[in-house]
């Protein structure tokens, strides 16, 4: 009989995967299997509602339909104040993000301890919810647009300055050097030699974040703290569900015109 | 002129000089505007200050008595957050199929990229309070509201992995006489398999994040404890709530950035 060679023996038949990688991705499996398993039968949920869902949805829907435009020119103003409140708090952040960014990117900064303080701003600023933010200026400021425009900012200077600080840190370095062989100073290095180099991701990033801000500007009025928001919630308070669908409409209008202006902006600045 | 040979200047960001002024005249117009239009009560700035002072007065030290509220509240984010990834990544699968460009027919890639730019566009919150409005109170809203929020994301990304796809494979598929669903189950699912597996896990994390804040109003989850703390005035355990959700999300963030690295 005739001896086959080892080689052939693993060449007859073909897999994808080692039998190691097949154990571990079963494996892998089963244990997502199981913990979605846990969750579903340990959910504190009323199955009747989960059934009876949609036709509850249909329902509401069928309240909604058709939007009701006779309360539009109030609409429109909120959504003005809308996009007033992302404009003005994502300047403000941009301008405030500028030095934490400077500190917490590791090559310009002037210590470790400017660099820890700079990165706690940035994280505090990031971890607590725009909506967390806007419970706590509502009580300082009142109920408004003040304290919106101070949440969406509190929550973009984390967001801004850490990208903006990543930005920092993937500069060349050459430009910097060169300028500090001629003895130029500190504030002309950073104006020559890093402002240059980051300011497309620095316009992008400010651009991404208006668009974001946008939305997240569309649900500060639930709080109180002004905006579309606002008439959402007095529509819904008030079972106004027609009001709900124009405003819902508006709101889709305004992310589509934000979408459609930021990607114009993206295109003519980079 | 010899002035321009000699002296260097920094070339302008905008280089048509109507236009940059333009633009800055326009800027600076509308920040007076609306800056000026701002309705700023100083003395309710005040007045608040001393609130402010009251709640923090209030918030520390953080109450941590009431644990097992916290934990349980904690788990329910949890399930809501699994849930919702699970379901949300099973309909972004044919939703993205759907709106991917190279794959499907024109009116079915609009209708998918319809659907994705609807479920994109409302923030979880308002997508929350209708949900509770139709399906009452509680983690179904939640998990519903967070299905929605995946699509919005893991469809419209995947859309994009599918239409960056090597199409040799599928036409070889094709060529032998294969059936569309065997195309897409042998020629485009192992090609995006990695990123569905990478944004699944993306999902867990930012859906974890996102269902602390549909629970304030009414979606079930840690949210629901910490409007129930505030609107209670107990700031101390408010405090407590706050400071471990910020503490799972960094864990979260974490821990899905190390299996995200693992499997990439």
């Amino acid at each position: 009989m005739m001896k086959t060679h080892p080689l052939h023996q693993t060449l007859d038949h073909w897999s994808r995967f080692t039998l190691r990688q097949r154990l571990m991705r079963y494996g892998g499996l089963m244990c997502t299997l199981l913990i979605v398993a846990w969750a579903l039968s340990s959910i504190d949920v009323i199955w009747e509602w989960v059934w009876d869902a949609p036709t509850q949805m249909g329902d509401l829907f069928g309240r909604m339909m058709p939007p009701d435009p006779s309360n539009l020119p109030s609409i429109l103003e909120a959504i003005w104040q809308t996009v007033n409140i992302a404009t003005l708090a994502t300047m403000f952040a941009v301008v405030m993000s500028l030095p934490v960014a400077y500190i917490s990117a590791q090559n310009t900064t002037p210590n470790r301890v400017a660099l820890w303080i700079g990165r706690f701003i940035l994280v505090s600023s990031r971890s607590v919810n725009t909506i967390i933010w806007a419970l706590l200026f509502v009580a300082i400021f009142g109920p408004g647009i003040v304290a919106g425009i101070v949440a969406i900012m509190f929550r973009s200077i984390g967001f801004l300055g850490k990208l903006l600080g990543e930005a920092i840190e993937e500069i060349d370095h050459k430009p910097v050097e060169a300028l500090e062989a001629c003895g130029a100073s500190r504030f002309k290095i950073v104006l020559y030699a890093i402002v240059p180099q980051v300011m497309p991701a620095f316009f992008a990033i400010a651009i991404l974040r208006w668009d974001i801000n946008l939305r997240e500007s569309t649900v500060l009025g639930l709080v109180g703290a002004g905006g579309i928001g606002m008439i959402l919630q007095g529509a819904i308070d008030t079972f106004n569900w027609p009001e709900v669908s124009m405003v819902l409409l508006t709101i889709l209008a305004l992310v589509v015109f934000g979408e459609v202006v930021s990607s114009y902006m993206r295109k003519k600045i980079l | 002129m010899s002035t321009d040979r000699t002296t260097w200047r920094k070339p302008a960001f905008i280089k048509n000089p109507t236009l940059r002024y333009g633009l800055y005249a326009a800027l600076a117009i509308y920040v007076v505007v609306t800056l000026a239009t701002l309705p700023i009560d100083w003395e309710r700035v005040s007045d608040g200050m001393r609130r402010a002072q009251r709640i923090f007065n209030g918030a520390f030290p953080p109450n941590f008595e009431r644990s097992g509220l916290l934990i349980d509240g904690f788990l329910e984010s949890l399930k809501i957050a699994i849930l919702a990834t699970v379901g949300g990544i099973a309909l972004s699968v044919p939703l993205a199929f759907m709106a991917a460009r190279n794959i499907s027919i024109r009116p079915i890639y609009f209708l998918g990229r319809g659907i994705i730019i609807v479920a994109r566009s409302f923030h979880p919150v308002i997508v929350a309070i209708i949900f509770v409005k139709a399906v009452g109170f509680g983690p179904f809203a939640g998990a519903l509201t967070l299905v929605v929020y995946s699509i919005g994301f893991v469809a419209k990304l995947l859309a994009e992995r599918i239409e960056e796809i090597d199409f040799g494979q599928v036409e070889a598929m094709r060529s032998v006489g294969a059936g569309f669903l065997s195309t897409l189950v042998y020629a485009v699912m192992p090609q995006i398999m990695p990123r569905l597996v990478g944004l699944g896990i993306y999902q867990l994390d930012s859906n974890l994040r996102a269902s602390a804040v549909v629970g304030i109003v009414g979606a079930g989850g840690i949210g629901a404890t910490l409007a129930n703390a505030f609107g209670r005035y107990d700031y101390d355990f408010a405090l407590a709530i706050t400071m471990v959700i910020v503490g799972v999300i960094l864990v979260s963030e974490a821990v899905s950035g190390f299996i995200r690295k693992r499997i990439a």
